[in-house]
């Protein structure tokens, strides 16, 4: 009997018929709850739940011989508030912009200490990664030091008050970028792809995922722990206070992102794309937009449907350069 | 806690501040009733013995087990039931609902292949019960009034028991050992079935001092119209000649035979009359194929069979050598009305197939026991006016089926328990259903539906052999594990992954979880997520 049969494949977490192998770190009680109970973070936080399945993973595939350090961001502020901490993980944090370097000089100094047994995850926010930690994160990447950086995209420097970051969306209205007047919030032609900066590092391994996919997020945390140098994991965690989506839709809100082509979930070695995951069920666009608040103008009164099919075509560029509606080869 | 040289926080020191205290809401835990066992006339349970079934192996004795709670025949349901279960199944707007008629048919031949049996595990109360009729009521009331530990009687007056289950439904339906296998299981509780033994007066038979009586005789009676007909003109009912053809009787019809209706009892009729060798087998039906009463399976295999229909078409007068046709078309409300074009219809025989009556003569005039349009007066429990007689199957007016039939008569058990021991009937609460709505259907992998194959045409012309085969193991298990278990948990785990606040624990056996309120922000991801609706969000009292 093939794993096909069971009821529900593996989409869900776990399953009382499925083999134990083939569950996700996070339906074990046995996980490690990197980040555990009575953490500050909002109500329904993409970021948080990402955290605790990415070093869960990484915990499990380093035998609990980790070192983790932090960017200041929402990640550090809502799990660190003086005198507490949410970790049971040794952690460390930096600066906003500096935890690439930080990272880089732990995996210096393990070396240097002969403790090449012990692994070091860097992570952080989109701001602290693609605008103010890039200069760090480009030079450990060009040294390709045995580091794994995770970045925790969810479109902005959220804790400070929703400002606009270099990975927040066309269109999106954040307090820097409000769509008010003419505007349609944050401007077309801005922004950039870090999984494709990191890319052109030629770095060993680079892969993006998402919060609605647990099992593809452990694997290519496992992957990442299973090469040497300098990785790169980039996963998108959707942010109800910024995004202005209901809480209990994080996880949805997640899955339309990459079901409408918008947010592209691949893995690349050396520089070259090496597997994409296929959209399963396609939607519009608008299926991703109308349920965040960020994207509101565009459908409030006449809506501008203009804008609407200008981030459809960045979808449909997406599925054509990545082939996301393509069966991936890597795909059971 | 004494912390190491330059570490300031003590990990998991967060856990002193309890996040609860945000919460406006709440999740909960919630099992709600299902379409599939909601719509079934049986009352069966049905994502719970799929839920059984799914694990396969000794799984399928527990689904089993689980089906003869309410129904005795699983074998026989499996086949002849027209499944109103699948036609509620919420997966039908996925993809195709579950094929849970054939899961049936599998678990019911496995228990016979593999002589799983029921006991009854309560004393004996003492107390007797006597049962009109031996059909899929009367020997489901049995059954289960034997499980309560009573004395029961059936008396039945044919020569063997069954009811229409066994001069009703054709052999290539169902198979006669099928029938007499889970028959027999019945009779081994200790059931005194009495055979040739027509009740001919419900006061007499009362007068023998039962505790309670059970009147399931069924609708034996074809019905009747006004035909012009000559002389020489053959016309027979259909339910008597299936009848007739069961105690070994074979009827002659001729080479080309006509039907007259649009039930299942005219489609049985001509497929059987195929079967007897008749060339030509034509249903002439007043109205179109979409109005026929009969089933779409039962239409299609007749079709498959070479059954001929006349639609839109009514019989005005029966010759000698044939039938005189009135073409019918139908008026704005959908009912036929005649066009005054008439044709010929070539027949050597006419067999009527236009509903049944109830042959209710033992009911004597003046009688408690109340008929009103031929069919007997009930409560909600089932009791006749007459104390300590109930009655049901066919003799109460509603929908015929063998499965409505099964259901009747485990109610009646229940009222009759209920009546024994002084109490009121149970009355069934008003079932809080699962929708289709209420899943999260990503989470289900696509699966197609498995099709139970078919006896190969050529053999279904000439023989009685059953028509339908059943699943083997493996697609009666894929089939089952198909089920989206609406409205109950099936331990998939997302809520415990996908709570930020580790919120969610898993606290023993597979799907037993709680939510740990002191961290739980409400934030109702888990409601969401979960593939099956099996949580909900309640309000906090603030």
């Amino acid at each position: 009997m093939t794993t096909t049969l069971y009821q529900i494949g593996t989409f869900a977490a776990g399953n009382r018929l499925l083999d134990p192998a083939l569950r996700a770190v996070q339906s074990s009680t046995e996980r490690g709850n990197a980040i555990t109970s009575g953490h500050r973070a909002c109500r329904g936080c993409g970021e948080a739940l990402a955290a605790r399945v990415v070093l869960d993973a990484a915990s499990r595939a380093t035998g609990g011989r980790m070192v983790t350090v932090n960017a200041t961001g929402c990640l550090e502020v809502f799990s660190t508030p003086y005198p507490e901490s949410a970790w049971q993980v040794p952690w460390l944090h930096s600066l906003f912009g500096n935890a690439a370097a930080v990272a880089s000089g732990v995996a210096a100094a393990l070396r240097a200490t002969g403790r090449d047994d012990v692994r070091v995850v860097a992570q952080a926010g989109d701001g602290g990664t693609v605008d103010i930690g890039l200069g760090c994160l480009s030079g450990m990447f060009e040294r390709n030091d045995d580091v794994l950086f995770v970045c925790y995209d969810n479109q902005g420097y959220m804790n400070t008050g929703v400002q606009r970051s270099g990975a927040t969306p066309p269109a999106a209205s954040t307090a820097t970028t409000r769509a008010v007047g003419p505007s349609v919030g944050n401007p077309f032609g801005t922004g950039k792809s870090l999984p494709l900066i990191a890319m052109a590092h030629e770095i060993p391994y680079v892969a993006t995922a998402t919060v609605a996919d647990l099992h593809d997020l452990e694997a290519k945390v496992v992957t990442a722990m299973s090469l040497h140098g300098a990785r790169y994991l980039h996963v998108l965690v959707p942010c109800p206070l910024g995004w202005g989506s209901a809480s209990a839709e994080t996880i949805r809100v997640a899955r339309l992102a990459v079901q409408s082509g918008l947010f592209p979930v691949f893995e690349a070695r050396d520089g070259a794309v090496t597997a994409t995951t296929a959209i399963r069920a396609q939607v519009p666009v608008e299926d991703y937009l109308r349920p965040q608040t960020r994207f509101d103008h565009l459908f409030r009164g006449d809506g501008r449907p203009d804008v609407v099919a200008a981030l459809q075509e960045r979808a449909d560029r997406n599925i054509a350069r990545f082939g996301l509606l393509e069966e991936s080869e890597e795909t059971p | 806690m004494k912390l190491p040289y330059a570490v300031s926080l003590g990990p998991g020191s967060s856990t002193a501040d309890l996040t609860g205290s945000w919460r406006t809401e709440r999740p909960v835990y919630q099992t709600l009733v299902a379409p599939c066992g909601n719509a079934c006339p049986a009352g069966e349970d049905v994502r719970t013995w799929l839920y059984l079934a799914e694990s396969g192996g000794a799984g399928y004795e527990a689904a089993w087990r689980e089906i003869m709670e309410t129904n005795p025949f699983p074998a026989i349901t499996g086949r002849v039931c027209y499944h109103p279960c699948e036609t509620a199944c919420n997966r039908g707007n996925l993809d195709e609902a579950v094929g849970i008629n054939s899961v049936e048919r599998f678990l019911g031949d496995q228990a016979l292949a593999e002589g799983w049996e029921v006991r009854v595990r309560v004393p004996a109360t003492g107390r007797r019960v006597l049962v009109i009729g031996s059909g899929p009521a009367g020997l489901s009331a049995a059954y289960h009034l034997a499980l309560r530990g009573h004395a029961v009687t059936v008396r039945e007056s044919a020569p063997a028991p069954g009811g229409m289950m066994r001069y009703g439904i054709p052999r290539y339906r169902l198979p006669r050992e099928v029938l007499d296998a889970e028959v027999d299981r019945v009779l081994a509780l200790g059931v005194t079935l009495e055979l040739d033994s027509p009740v001919t007066d419900l006061e007499a038979a009362r007068a023998e001092g039962w505790d309670a009586v059970f009147l399931a005789v069924g609708a034996q009676l074809g019905r009747r119209t006004y035909l012009p007909a000559a002389s020489a003109a053959k016309v027979i009912d259909a339910v008597s000649m299936l009848h007739d053809l069961e105690e070994g009787e074979r009827p002659l019809l001729g080479r080309r035979v006509a039907v007259y209706g649009g039930g299942n009892t005219a489609l049985d009729a001509a497929r059987t009359a195929k079967r007897l060798g008749a060339s030509d087998a034509v249903v002439v039906y007043r109205r179109t194929r979409e109005r026929m009463p009969a089933h779409d399976d039962e239409v299609a295999q007749a079709e498959q069979e070479g059954v001929e229909f006349h639609w839109l078409s009514t019989i005005e007068r029966v010759e000698p050598d044939g039938l005189l046709i009135e073409q019918m078309e139908l008026d704005e409300s959908g009912f036929p009305q005649p066009t005054g074009r008439t044709e010929r219809l070539a027949a050597d025989s006419l067999l009527l197939a236009l509903g049944q009556d109830t042959d209710l003569s033992l009911i004597g005039p003046d009688s408690g026991c109340r008929v009103t349009d031929g069919s007997v007066e009930t409560d909600h429990a089932f009791a006749t006016g007459l104390p300590g007689v109930f009655a049901g199957g066919d003799v109460v007016a509603g929908e015929r089926s063998v499965t409505v039939a099964i259901g009747h008569g485990r109610r009646v058990a229940q009222s009759i328990d209920a009546w024994l021991a002084g109490e009121p009937a149970p009355r069934p609460a008003a079932p809080d259903l699962a929708p289709y709505e209420a899943l999260n259907t990503w989470y289900f992998e696509d699966a197609a539906r498995t099709h139970r194959p078919l006896l190969e045409r050529a053999r279904r012309s000439s023989t009685f052999d059953e028509v339908v085969h059943g699943l083997d193991a493996d697609t009666a298990l894929f089939e089952a594990r198909r089920c989206l278990s609406c409205g109950s948990c099936f331990s998939c785990d997302n809520c415990y992954a996908l709570c930020p606040d580790n919120a969610v624990l898993k606290i023993g056996p597979p799907g037993e979880y709680e939510i740990d309120l002191d961290y739980c922000k409400g934030c109702g991801i888990c409601v969401e997520e979960c593939p099956a609706g099996a949580i909900r969000m309640d309000p906090e009292e603030i």
